[in-house]
């Protein structure tokens, strides 16, 4: 999840901590709780059908590399699928319209392509183990032990708070019990990552983002027909809140004040479209150690593309569904705080809202199911990519050098059930702490713009030395803290930060976000040109200029990565003109 | 994947997806012979019986393109 997309996430999150376990919204039926039970038969059974193929650490840790492009590219896409993620942005194109699908647009597809075309051949060819390995190879150990720390234990800080957020929606929708939910969703998990590594957790998140789909599409479908069609659901939106426009992308974005996100075109073009999206599309190891299981390059750089184009169809299950809440919901929800206040329903409630409203028996069942899958997607991914960083970037750089293969499997195993027990920790503690929630969210952002810069000139800029990339990335990241801080203490440092102060969180998080590139681009420009570059013979198959990239010249058109790229780009713009 | 020994992924999905299908089926058909005190929003729709029959034919042709018998 981006920093940029974890916007209302964060908000979810924070207020669900908020809402006490007073009522539950919906009951399941017997056939809908066996729905719920044949899933997590199916997803284990598949964790031990799956463990007689993960002998070796490349079996266990990268899938073997034999992913075929459709498998890799559902699985990069399921791994940030999260539930949360499905009820946060669903809650957020309730309040802001169809505004929140730039998070899925121009905040995904850009850098997805952009991943498959130009990023990924590095990626590949350096036959590196994980983005942490990469940055090893390009700028040395400390650049590694940097990148890897931090992401190892974001990353399971992030699980943690995804495992209480989703226990507590369990609990508040379900009536469920918030221990039972955390202990069977993660030693569910623990389970079947245990068993068959990253190939059990791929495998997994292809049938979790089958489910997703089988189990959130229906909303829309239904919600359409009751809507009388897209003009209809418009029509009905207009009248239902006069004066407000809810169903245009761009029109909107001329001044922070014109839109009720408090955000202009510069802040969602160049803060989310071009550093925030493509520092976690390019960058986070969650989603491209996916990519780089593919069994060859073409699959790899075509698993990206696979991803983007499922990625312009989430709207439909995701956006949807708030835009319809928007039309034909009888009652207006509101804010936490007010329907705290109040009773009434929050932002929040509007997708399980309308999985109540249509799903009877059977269909709620699937619903819920499709929430539980997505929760464990992204558990999972972010479990299998601790699993490996920890080991090969932290255990075996800094600690064992000399290990077996098989040890190194073990001691994978173990950093699963670890990792597991560590987010569950983390959930614990966010129950005791809830405000530890904004730090860690707040912290994860730190991270990501700042390593896309690293990332993208260690690739693309042969000049770029090691303390230039070492001391580029701690840079970046102090100067999004340091105007984090700044913020946090002087309110009306936003004005200086986001360039107005009409701006509201988005937005600080998009311009923290791109001055911290900026940052992180100048130092490790500057400290390149005063320190001593690598011959380039130590550069071949890590960046651009000194690599020979395999030519696609004698496929068909159709066969080719950036065919299907450009299909994409077409399509994603086309997105662009209709919903302007 | 390569390993010729191994069920795919998709034989997993159309299983489920298969006994997805005859669960909510029959709940729909349940529904049509007992309706339910508090129907859903547009339950004259008959969602269930439709999304039902269509995860069983889409789990019917993936059990069947992906069966570990046929691709071995």
């Amino acid at each position: 999840m981006t920093s940029g997309q974890s916007h209302s996430y964060d908000r979810l999150v924070q207020a669900i901590t908020l809402l006490p376990a007073h009522s539950r919204m919906m009951a399941l039926s017997p056939v809908d709780l066996a729905i719920v039970i044949l899933y997590f038969v199916a997803v284990i059974g598949i964790g031990f059908y799956l463990r007689r193929f993960t002998r070796t650490g490349e079996d266990f840790f990268l899938a073997g590399r034999e992913m075929t492009a459709w498998i890799a590219g559902l699985s990069f896409l399921a791994a940030n699928l999260g539930s949360l993620e499905l009820m946060g942005w669903a809650a957020a194109s309730y309040q802001y319209g169809i505004l929140a699908a730039h998070w899925y647009w121009i905040g995904a597809i850009p850098a997805m392509l952009f991943l498959a075309i130009v990023m990924i051949p590095f990626y590949y060819i350096s036959k590196t183990h994980s983005v942490p390995g990469y940055l090893k190879l390009r700028f040395g150990e400390p650049a590694r032990a940097l990148s890897a720390i931090s992401f190892g234990l974001m990353t399971v800080f992030m699980s943690g708070i995804n495992m209480y957020a989703m226990a507590k929606v369990l609990e508040v929708v379900l009536g469920w019990d918030i221990n039972f939910s955390i202990w069977v969703s993660s030693v569910t998990v623990a389970a079947y990552v245990v068993l068959g590594g990253l190939l059990s957790a791929i495998f997994n998140e292809v049938l979790q983002f089958v489910l997703i789909w089988a189990g959130a599409l229906l909303i829309s479908i239904i919600g359409l027909t009751e809507a009388g069609g897209w003009s209809g659901m418009v029509a009905k939106i207009h009248a239902r809140f006069p004066g407000q426009d809810f169903t245009h992308l761009w029109s909107g974005l001329g001044h922070f004040s014109d839109n009720p996100m408090g955000i202009n075109w510069i802040g969602i073009v160049f803060g989310l479209g071009a550093v925030i999206s493509f520092g976690y599309w390019t960058t986070d190891f969650l989603v491209v150690q996916r990519v780089i299981a593919a069994k060859d390059l073409r699959s790899a750089k075509l698993a990206p593309i696979i991803g983007a184009a499922f990625k312009m169809c989430v709207p439909f299950i995701v956006i949807l569904p708030g835009l319809l809440g928007l039309a034909v919901l009888p009652y207006k929800l509101v804010g936490e705080t007010q329907a705290l206040a109040t009773g009434a329903h929050s932002y929040n409630d509007v997708l399980p809202l309308m999985l109540a409203r249509y799903c009877g028996p059977g269909l709620l069942g699937l619903g819920i199911t499709a929430l539980v899958a997505g929760f464990m997607s992204g558990m999972a991914g972010n479990v299998s990519a601790f699993t490996t960083v920890w080991t090969y970037d932290i255990y075996r750089a800094l600690i064992k050098k000399d290990g077996t293969d098989a040890h190194f499997v073990l001691v994978g195993r173990w950093c699963t059930v670890l990792g597991v027990l560590a987010s569950i920790g983390t959930a614990y503690l966010v129950m005791q702490f809830a405000s530890i929630m904004d730090y860690v969210q707040a912290l994860f952002s730190f991270f990501i713009a700042p390593l896309f810069g690293t990332v993208l000139l260690g690739m693309l800029w042969k000049r770029a030395t090691g303390p230039g990339g070492f001391w580029g990335l701690l840079a970046g990241t102090g100067s999004s803290i340091g105007l984090w801080l700044w913020v946090k203490i002087d309110p009306t440092a936003l004005r200086y930060v986001a360039l107005s102060s009409s701006a509201k969180d988005m937005a600080e998080n998009m311009f923290r976000a791109l001055w911290s590139w900026i940052v992180c681009v100048i130092v490790t420009v500057v400290v390149s040109y005063v320190t001593r570059p690598k011959p380039e013979a130590e550069l071949v198959g890590l960046v651009y200029g000194c690599t020979n990239l395999p030519s696609e010249g004698h496929l068909p058109l159709y066969q080719r990565p950036i065919f299907w790229a450009g299909v994409v780009a077409a399509a994603f713009l086309a997105l662009q003109v209709i919903f302007w | 994947m390569h390993r010729s020994d191994m069920i795919s992924i998709w034989f997993f999905i159309g299983a489920l997806l298969l006994l997805y299908g005859i669960l909510i089926l029959g709940a729909g058909l349940h529904d049509l012979v007992a309706p339910p005190e508090h129907p859903v929003v547009l339950a004259s729709l008959h969602a269930n019986i439709w999304w039902g029959g269509l995860l069983i034919l889409l789990g019917l042709i993936y059990t069947v393109k992906f069966s570990p018998k046929k691709t071995k």
